[in-house]
């Protein structure tokens, strides 16, 4: 089990290292440099002008150098201006003293994430603050979700093509088949609009951020809930008929186990290994939900921050977050490993 | 000129249909709660329960479901056959089904032609004993011949982007200020105007065919790309397993809108970066086509020739003509027959590269489970060569679940469609995909419904249909 954690986690580590690689590539290929040399300089500088800030700035060294320095691995770059010296580590321009004073690495590793020119402030103050919210938004969306899918799921699975089985089938492909900006609209048109007039709730969950009420936050949560709650239900509906028709339940039957009793006792704990699984793995995919509906609702979380970031192309705040995102992502893989060896008797025992 | 009501003449059966509705959802909610009730009573005397022979709660719940779905469907018809006759007196829904008349009647003739074939049609003919699967079907090719009889311009009355002054934000069923008499159901914004003063309507019927074009393709292609390499990882095993398993978990760690973020901006297309992606996801169809001919006819070489260069020598050309393209950074072959219009091709290119690594784990898989086989074991000892037992033993015998994720991830490729449009990524600003059109008119949601909300429910009922299909698909080919 140990050397079971240990290898998964070895490969986590490496899968984000190439993850964080290939982000850092991509933001910062010459044009997107480009662009940020201009929103930051002056948007009329020349192709020279703009080299040449890059090159004052670091931004033209190879690009596993750069990185390295941003992962915290390499020295940070330091340069010699008129003013004084300039630097990765260094806040603007300061003296020889000051410099050798200032500490030689600064990366991510370090702490320090850099600074985000969206929102003038430094990254980690963004990514707390938001990655809070979102946090506050997703611990609701897992409390409605879970145990909505399960007992839907529980209920159409133990008896396989009943009335109960077919409708709540049909209904969980129904919200699986419902993308979250189709609900969201739909949602924001029928209980919000002035037009439908029933206006139960809040178009925007703008003030949820600050106090969450059923009325601005009910909204936002049943969105993401809702496409998760379909596809959890039918994985939890195939592994409960699984389990049904097992000869251990034919044994209880016979024994003469009451219905319910052989549902909850019997059957429910060995059909939930697999669901544990499919819940843990669906965060990358509720993650994307999360963007939608945070831009769809206009609650300023972690999702609207990455909206904002690709959008004003700020770079060190989109290389925050999807270092965030790809930890969150491989975190819950390797739960997901590991409780279901936990789980599951038969591979944890051999 | 008037405007039109929803339901015109026919607006007397209105309540009909709402009470057959309300009966229907009164009577499936009943139906569930006794049979649950009823079930837990029946598995107390044995696990079957006794056949009933007098009518029970539960039987007269299961009736009362039947009739008011009947009554519901038939309204419906009546309204389709009163459009389809009398155009513009049905109001907007009678003027909506004559426009459609095209789609009818094509979908009747599909439907005709595969009923009364059905037991010559293998798997697909076995889909019309499903009604799940029949449903499904009925609705995806719904959206099908919409999508492409819309592109002959044999449905939408307005240009999708024409702007009619005077016609912003207007209710669905406003006549165009100044239409003649005799416009027929051009004089009217059938499903309103957005906020650009154009035809929604008519940009539903033009964003089905965008639908349409990229969705099934870009799958196919992800198969082909997740086949290519499935097969050889699971077949083979060890280092190469590892190691593709390894780029696939990558992608797939990758969030989705991160990953669209980072390749669709104007930027990265500037590096040029999603073309040299297109140049090795784009190989894998002519590299399938290819080993798939030569493990074939290997041991008939003129076969063999005659085959690849039948197959090879027209893909190669279209295949040169999909990545080059003038003025970007590849633009070197001479024979470009056709250019992708500006950002499809980006868009296609991410749909692919998120899509392919799930197809490679599920073929992955199969093969794993299928490798055991005895008819691989016997093909290994008549000696033959690796990839003809992939591709001629394996891969035939798993297609069933292939299929069913194939259906599945159309679906799936057309949720992610809409999304880059929600976000207005990659494609141009004024397509009237539905993503775009819901994000264009989700800011002014609170007092106008009537722009987004038809693309939001095309959308849901074309990924419905595709679950609906893939369900019924499953039910059938486990039935053999």
């Amino acid at each position: 089990m140990a050397l079971f954690i240990l290898r998964r986690t070895g490969v986590m580590i490496l899968t984000a290292l190439c993850l964080t690689f290939i982000v850092f590539f991509l933001t910062n290929l010459y044009p997107n440099l480009e662009k940020l040399a201009k929103t930051e300089g002056n948007f009329r500088m020349s192709d020279e002008a703009v080299a040449s800030w890059l090159d004052k700035n670091g931004y033209l060294q190879p690009m596993p150098v750069k990185y390295g320095q941003w992962l915290g691995i390499l020295p940070g770059w330091r340069g010699a201006t008129e003013d004084g010296i300039t630097g990765r580590c260094i806040t603007g321009a300061v003296s020889q003293e000051e410099a050798d004073n200032a500490p030689r690495f600064c990366g991510v590793l370090q702490g320090d994430w850099g600074y985000s020119t969206r929102f003038k402030d430094s990254v980690w103050n963004i990514i707390e603050v938001r990655l809070g919210n979102t946090g506050y938004l997703m611990m609701w969306v897992l409390i409605v979700m879970i145990p909505t899918a399960l007992v839907i799921g529980v209920l159409a699975g133990m008896r396989e093509g009943s009335v109960t089985d077919r409708s709540l089938s049909t209904a969980s492909i129904l919200t699986t088949a419902t993308p979250e900006y189709v609900s969201g609209v739909i949602f924001i048109a029928v209980f919000t609009s002035s037009t439908v007039g029933l206006k139960w709730f809040k178009g925007t969950a703008n003030s949820a951020m600050t106090e969450p009420t059923i009325e601005n936050f009910f909204l936002p949560v049943i969105t993401i809930a809702l496409y998760g709650i379909g596809y959890i239900a039918r994985m939890t509906r195939a592994s409960m008929t699984e389990v049904m028709t097992a000869q251990y339940i034919r044994t209880a039957r016979l024994k003469g186990v009451s219905f319910p009793n052989i549902v909850m006792r019997h059957a429910l704990r060995n059909a939930l290994i697999a669901p544990f699984t499919v819940i843990m793995l669906q965060f990358p995919w509720l993650l994307s939900g999360v963007v939608i509906v945070e831009t769809l609702f206009n609650y300023k979380g972690f999702g609207w921050s990455l909206v904002e970031a690709a959008g004003n192309n700020d770079i060190e705040l989109l290389l925050g977050i999807s270092v965030i995102s790809v930890v969150i992502v491989l975190l819950t893989q390797l739960i997901s490993d590991i409780g279901y060896v936990y789980l599951n008797p038969r591979i944890r025992i051999s | 000129m008037e405007p039109l009501s929803w339901t015109g003449s026919l607006s007397f059966l209105t309540p009909i249909l709402f009470l057959s509705l309300a009966a229907l959802g009164v009577s499936i909610i009943a139906w569930m709660v006794l049979s649950v009730a009823g079930g837990m009573r029946a598995s107390a005397q044995g696990p079957y329960g006794a056949p009933a022979l007098t009518a029970t709660p539960e039987g007269l719940a299961a009736l009362g479901v039947r009739l008011s779905l009947l009554a519901a469907v038939a309204i419906v018809l009546i309204h389709i056959v009163f459009g389809i006759l009398f155009g513009t007196a049905g109001g907007i829904i009678g003027a909506m089904s004559q426009l459609m008349l095209p789609v009818w009647i094509a979908l009747a003739l599909l439907f005709f032609v595969s009923i009364s074939f059905k037991r010559r049609l293998g798997l697909y003919g076995k889909l019309f004993d499903s009604p799940i699967g029949m449903i499904g079907f009925g609705l995806v090719m719904f959206w099908v011949f919409t999508g492409i009889l819309g592109a002959l311009d044999l449905i939408a009355p307005h240009d999708s982007v024409a702007q009619v002054s005077g016609m912003k934000n207007k209710l669905p069923g406003t006549p165009i200020p100044g239409a003649s008499e005799d416009a027929g159901v051009a004089a009217w914004y059938l499903l309103g105007g957005d906020n650009l003063a154009r035809d929604v309507f008519s940009r539903l019927i033009d964003g089905a065919w965008v639908v349409v074009q990229i969705a099934p393709l870009a799958t196919l292609f992800a198969f082909m790309v997740g086949i290519t390499l499935g097969l050889p990882a699971g077949y083979y095993g060890g280092r190469l397993d590892t190691f593709l398993s390894f780029l696939a978990n990558l992608v797939l760690a990758f969030p989705v809108i991160l990953l669209f973020y980072l390749l669709v901006t104007p930027e990265i297309v500037a590096t040029g970066l999603p073309q040299y992606i297109a140049v090795v996801l784009f190989a894998f169809p002519l590299v399938f086509a290819g080993v798939l001919l030569h493990s074939r006819y290997r041991t008939r070489p003129q076969a063999n020739m005659l085959w690849l260069a039948l197959v090879l020598i027209p893909g190669f050309l279209g295949y040169m003509s999909l990545i080059n393209e003038a003025g970007s950074k590849i633009s070197f072959w001479p024979l470009d027959f056709f250019d992708v219009p500006g950002g499809i091709l980006v868009v296609f290119v991410s749909v692919v590269f998120v899509n392919s690594p799930t197809v490679f784990r599920i073929v992955r898989g199969l093969t794993l489970d299928i490798k055991t086989r005895d008819y691989v074991a016997a093909a290994q000892t008549r000696g033959e060569r690796p990839w003809y037992i992939m591709l001629w033993e394996i891969l035939p015998n798993a297609r069933g679940p292939l299929i069913v994720d194939f259906c599945l991830r159309i679906g799936y490729t057309t949720i992610l469609l809409g999304t880059l449009g929600f976000f207005g990524l990659g494609l141009p600003p004024e397509s009237p995909d539905w993503g775009s059109t819901i994000n264009d008119g989700r800011k002014l949601l609170a007092i106008y419904l009537h722009p987004p909300l038809p693309p939001a429910l095309a959308l849901l009922s074309l990924v419905l249909g595709l679950n609906l299909l893939a369900d019924g698909l499953r039910e059938e080919s486990l039935r053999d």
